[in-house]
């Protein structure tokens, strides 16, 4: 029985040594920490600029001065690349957050209450989902025009569906549980039922989808700065520079658009490795 | 099989000092400790345990499957003469394919979901290497030789399409098809209905004396291992504690803990106005716990200081063993509880709580309808506890969802409460009628959130319920805690860091909040072991002669329903077949669906009882049978008049009600006569 008295912590403890005992956890949070700091703090120690033209240094390839090269404009590819993370990395976790929470709430909803209501929103979330993410979000950007803000609730109600599913399958087994039948005989009303009750009991899936969900919101913004209808010049936005200089690559100047593709790619690796390190340890 | 013994001296399954480790959380955590056993050629032996005690490890061990993370940290395991650790790949598959087999508790889970019943049981003969054409005539052959009845349709069948009797039954002829010396049998009954239970032991029975294999039947179920056991052997902490022939340790034991916990079970026809069920206090210890002394020193009132320090040896008793420093003494050990009830049950003359009349409920629409439950009508007085026996697919538990208005019954039956209606639907009751009828779950796990503390469980049913605030709200939480013999230490932790019977007393303080009138106990103790289910029965008991609340109790276990009834209804198919006082029930006359469910579960003190055997399975609610609904499985019907006739609920004494055309007096005379061993049980009862 003493050991029980130690216990209150024990389970929040427990999960932080199997993240920590997780190989793809740590190597997800090392590489979203660096871009995070970057994003913070780079501006301080690259070595120039990331707005400043040098038209006399264009395109200058990759060097002791210019490290990454520099771009049309004479701009320093390095520090581009270092600070370029800043857009990106509040506009997709904003999204994602949105995203979640309107989700989690059609979810439980859903899920909860069965009948007409989620035959009918079920059935809109898979038509939904079958069309294109980005297709939709450039008609929504088309029509609302291009802003950060308009940016993130278009991802974040593209990505509304697919946590609304998640949460509703965990819901529905939920919901078949005896703690449930017990709130009904103390009178409990629908609402709390399904957010005091139940939503505890559904958040690790819904944190393994959303840690997901984020790294297609990178890969999203980065996609519609590129197509031109995310963030806006002059940011130094990877998606944006890719998008500015891929048709150098012809010409054989690749350093314009080999670094800002691989900034992406570890960005979403990273995350993507969080997400398979949560999934793990949370069992969900 | 004594000769069988003395000519093959050699055993079947010996374990040598074997110790087994788990790895958990980076740390080794000692499951079994030096655990030495033999089991002789053609032996049946019995391995007994709470859950948690190191039972199925013992079963992986032998056959090398032990799961990754497990390890044998010392001593050796020989079947048939191999030593097992020493195999190598081949040597062990065939050891696997051909000297042991294995039968779990969940055949469900053991058989292939996606193929036929046919070509799983042939497989067995593909592993052995018979030629195809063979293998299909040795699967039937094998099929009949566990008694099922059609085995050409049954082979052609997937595992989903049997009953769960009939898929234990196919894997226990998968496991006798490679004639193995040594059979292991995993908990094969847990979960099944008491009358398929019954026929799946007398399957293993028959086929010992068939076959001639050694058995290790494993089981939390005393009863059961006496029944089909010539040797056990008792499994606390990962240790042997006692060990010697059935009969003797269970009408002799010399450990305390087998003592204790032969005390746990209510035996006898023990009654809760009879006093209080003894209990083991404190819990098994962990594994990986160091236990330098005796494993039991910490809930055994009569160990002394050499029992903590010092590890007492398994002393040979003469043919048995017991490992403990006093086995002379282990009989005197005291009750942990006392016998003598604080307030006695005692039956006043109470009024009516609950009239339920003419109350039914079906499933489904259209052609394809079930009734669960059919024109039921009973009351419940103030105070009593009703019992509610009957196999799985009774409509025992629809019926206490239809009591608590979490399932509307069918438009025409009434429920009263204090002589008012009681609403169909639980939306449409008032917040003092939903209060008066609550429930303890079967499976606490399912019925507490584990996102809440105990003190929020119990707290937000006070406030709902109670209509509790503030400081009177804590003072009536620490009340119901400690009513449910918890302490405010238990307020802050979650459900996942109890026990099981600590978790199943935070539902039963939850249901105890409002005061209510009725609580319906749906298999209460199923999940629990025999130590702690005893403390959650004296609880049940307890609470009800404080608080004069009326429980309905579901159970499958007949004893557990003596203990606590004052009343019981048997139910076959959704209809009352029995009702009466539990006495009478229990003594009979019985319907003889009531007979054969009493003769269906096997009993520590009565072995020699009769035996009445169902055959075929409960038919389907969709379609009962004509006449009366149990004349398809009964062993007394009489004839047409069964077969056209529903019978009428005839009166054996004015509160006995039995539904059976034979008369009660016939029924009595019937089931007297043939026997005797259930008259000598019940004349030991009154003696």
């Amino acid at each position: 029985m003493t050991s029980i008295a130690a216990a209150p912590h024990a389970r929040r403890k427990e999960l932080l040594a199997a993240l920590l005992r997780s190989g793809s956890f740590l190597t997800g949070v090392i590489i979203v920490l660096f871009w995070i700091a970057c994003a913070l703090f780079g501006r301080h120690f690259v070595p120039y600029d990331p707005l400043a033209e040098d038209i006399l240094d264009s395109l200058a390839q990759p060097s002791a001065q210019h490290w990454f090269g520099t771009d049309p404009l004479g701009r320093d590819i390095f520090s581009r690349f270092i600070v370029g993370s800043r857009d990106i990395l509040t506009v997709a976790p904003l999204a994602t957050v949105l995203g979640t929470l309107i989700g989690t709430a059609l979810g439980l909803l859903t899920g909860y209450f069965r009948g007409i209501v989620d035959d009918v929103v079920s059935r809109l979330f898979e038509a939904f989902m079958a069309m294109p993410t980005i297709i939709v979000a450039l008609l929504a950007i088309v029509a609302l025009g291009t802003s950060k803000t308009t940016v993130i609730i278009v991802i974040g109600l593209a990505f509304a569906p697919s946590i609304a599913r998640t949460v509703r399958s965990a819901v529905l087994s939920e919901r078949e549980l005896d703690y449930v039948a017990a709130a009904k005989l103390r009178r409990e009303n629908a609402a709390h039922i399904m957010f005091v009750e139940i939503l505890p009991n559904v958040l690790p899936p819904v944190v393994v989808e959303s840690t997901v969900r984020l790294s297609y919101a990178i890969f999203g913004v980065a996609t519609l700065s590129f197509l031109g209808f995310g963030l806006q010049p002059p940011s130094p936005d990877w998606g944006l520079s890719i998008s500015a200089n891929y048709g150098m690559i012809a010409g054989g100047y690749w350093w314009t658009v080999l670094f800002d593709a691989l900034a992406i790619a570890s960005l979403v690796i990273g995350v993507n490795l969080i997400a398979d390190g949560l999934h793990g340890a949370l069992d969900a | 099989m004594g000769c069988t013994v003395r000519s093959m001296p050699e055993s079947a399954l010996r374990f040598d000092r074997l110790s087994v480790a788990y790895r958990v959380g980076g740390q080794d955590r000692a499951v079994l400790r030096d655990l030495s056993l033999k089991i002789a050629r053609g032996e049946a032996y019995g391995l007994v345990g709470e859950s948690g005690c190191g039972k199925s490890t013992v079963a992986l061990t032998a056959v090398r499957y032990l799961p990754r993370n497990g390890r044998i940290i010392s001593g050796s395991v020989a079947l048939d003469g191999a030593d097992v650790m020493r195999l190598d790949k081949d040597a062990l598959r065939t050891l696997r394919a051909k000297t042991v087999s294995m039968v779990y508790q969940d055949p469900g889970k053991a058989l292939n979901p996606s193929i036929r019943i046919g070509s799983q049981v042939a497989e067995v003969f593909e592993v052995m290497g018979l030629p195809p054409a063979e293998r299909k005539t040795r699967a039937f052959e094998m099929l009949k030789k566990v008694r099922i009845a059609d085995p050409a349709s049954v082979m052609q069948r997937y595992p989903h399409q049997l009953s769960g009797g009939m898929q234990q039954r196919v894997a226990i002829a998968m496991a006798l098809a490679s004639d193995p010396t040594m059979l292991i049998l995993d908990e094969p009954t847990t979960g099944l209905d008491s009358t398929v239970e019954a026929e799946v032991l007398d399957l293993v029975t028959d086929l010992r004396r068939e076959f001639g294999a050694s058995i290790l039947f494993i089981s939390h179920n005393l009863a059961v291992v006496a029944k089909m056991c010539d040797r056990v052997g008792v499994l606390y902490a990962g240790m042997l504690v006692e060990e010697g022939p059935t009969e003797r340790i269970f009408t002799a034991p010399r450990h305390p803990y087998t003592v204790a916990l032969l005390r746990c079970l209510p035996r006898g026809g023990q009654r809760k106005d009879q006093g209080r069920l003894d209990t083991i206090p404190g819990i098994l210890p962990s594994p990986g716990a160091r236990l330098p002394g005796c494993p039991f020193a910490e809930r055994c009132a009569i160990a002394d200081a050499r029992c903590v320090s010092e590890l007492p040896p398994l002393r040979d008793l003469g043919g048995r063993f017991a490992r403990c420093h006093y086995p002379e003494r282990a009989v005197q050990l005291p009750r942990a509880t006392p016998a003598e009830a604080a307030v006695p049950n005692v039956r006043a003359i109470a009024d009516p709580v609950l009239k339920i009349a003419n109350v039914s409920k079906t499933y489904g629409q259209g052609d394809h309808r079930i009734r669960a439950v059919s024109d039921v009508s009973l009351t419940l007085m103030a105070g009593e506890t009703l019992g509610l026996v009957g196999e799985s697919g009774s409509g025992k538990t629809t019926f206490a969802r239809m009591l608590l208005g979490i399932v509307p019954p069918d438009p025409g039956g009434r429920i009263e409460l204090d002589g008012k209606p009681l609403a169909p639907s639980l939306g449409h009751r008032t917040p003092e009628q939903i209060k008066a009828v609550q429930i303890v779950f079967q499976n606490p796990d399912s019925a507490l959130n584990r996102a809440h503390t105990v003190a929020r469980i119990v707290g937000r049913a006070l406030r709902r319920l109670a209509g509790l605030r503030g400081a009177e709200l804590t003072r009536r939480l620490d009340g119901l805690i400690e009513a449910v013999r918890l302490t405010p230490r238990h307020l802050t932790l979650r459900p996942r860091q109890l026990s099981g019977g600590l978790k199943q007393r935070v539902a039963i303080a939850r249901s105890f909040a409002g005061d209510p009138r009725v609580v319906v106990c749906d298999e209460p103790t199923s999940a629990l072991d025999v130590s702690v289910q005893a403390a959650v029965l004296n609880l049940l008991a307890e609470l009800q002669s404080t608080h004069a609340v009326s429980y309905v109790l579901i159970s499958h276990d007949l004893g557990i329903v003596r203990y606590l009834s004052d009343r019981i209804a048997v139910l076959y198919l959704g209809r009352i077949m029995e009702i009466g006082p539990s006495e009478q029930v229990f003594q009979g006359p019985h319907h003889p669906y009531t007979e054969a469910l009493l003769s269906a579960v096997p009993d520590l003190d009565g072995t020699r009882k009769s035996r009445i055997r169902l055959t075929g399975e409960i038919p389907s609610a969709a379609n009962p049978p004509s006449g009366c609904v149990f004349q398809s499985r009964c062993p007394r019907k009489l004839g047409a008049i069964c077969e056209t006739t529903e019978p009428p609920l005839n009166e054996a004494t004015p509160l006995h009600l039995i539904r059976c055309h034979i008369p009660a007096a016939e029924l009595e005379n019937l089931q007297r006569r043939p026997n005797s061993g259930a008259r000598d049980l019940i004349r030991a009862e009154s003696s």
